[in-house]
């Protein structure tokens, strides 16, 4: 199943673009397995999630915590902490 | 207290006027007693700025707020709530965030426009990136700490 990865702030201009859509390999439960993934697939992306846990994740536009299930996501954010407002 | 009133969220890249969205929520009601407004300007940062750059998530960023505003509806007696945030680029001096409370009594027009501030800051999706007086491309605002903290102290009060 493609899932469609989105990017934004600081997460965007190390990764280099906006958003994707991949097939996530068999193993990747949940949103820290995504992490660690993604870290293995390039410079860019080493950049971006060096410190993982400072990452932000959305799944579906809601945002949920690092041990949370990706299954079934159509939609999958990751970003910096927020500074609206 | 969830009652009939439904929050005005607007997400836009263009200016507010506060006068008018606040005339938007007291016109022809005589059952308002107290309007609260909170809005949060650019900075120049000493004139070392000029310009943020406001990046957000369409479509989360509305929800969000909307989860946002939904609840303060719920925890809080008001009469009327608006929350408008603008994105792209925003010169010092100019409007980022505009939040509207009413309600019979002040108490809760305060506290609601205070809690919304506190959740809007750190969890509607919105990143801001400064631009340099000097030409220099500027960084990314850190999130603060405080901020975090802020939103915090709203949860031991269930």
């Amino acid at each position: 199943m493609t899932t469609r990865l989105i990017y934004f702030a600081w997460v965007r201009e190390r990764i280099g673009m906006p958003e994707e859509d991949v097939d996530l390999p068999a193993g990747i439960e949940t949103v820290a397995d995504l992490l660690r993934w993604l870290k293995s697939r390039g410079e860019g992306y080493e950049h971006a999630l060096q410190y993982p846990d400072v990452i932000r994740v959305a799944i579906n536009q809601e945002h949920v915590e690092h041990g949370e299930k990706i299954a079934g996501a159509r939609e999958i954010a990751l970003f910096p902490p927020m500074t609206g407002g | 207290m969830t009652g009939a009133v439904v929050p005005v969220v607007r997400i836009q890249r263009q200016d507010f006027d506060v006068a008018v969205e606040i005339a938007r929520l007291t016109q022809g009601r005589a059952d308002i007693g107290a309007v609260v407004s909170f809005s949060g300007l650019c900075r120049d940062e000493q004139g070392t700025l000029s310009a943020l750059e406001l990046e957000h998530y369409p479509g989360m960023a509305e929800a969000e707020i909307a989860r946002i505003a939904a609840e303060a509806v719920q925890r809080w007696p008001l009469q009327g709530l608006t929350a408008i945030h603008r994105h792209g680029k925003i010169a010092p001096g100019e409007n980022i965030v505009l939040v509207v409370t009413a309600s019979a009594h002040r108490q809760a027009a305060f506290e609601a426009a205070n809690f919304l501030m506190d959740y809007l800051k750190s969890r509607a999706p919105f990143w801001k990136k400064e631009h340099r007086a000097d030409g220099s491309e500027g960084g990314w605002v850190e999130a603060k700490e405080a901020d975090d903290e802020a939103a915090g102290r709203w949860k031991s009060s269930d």
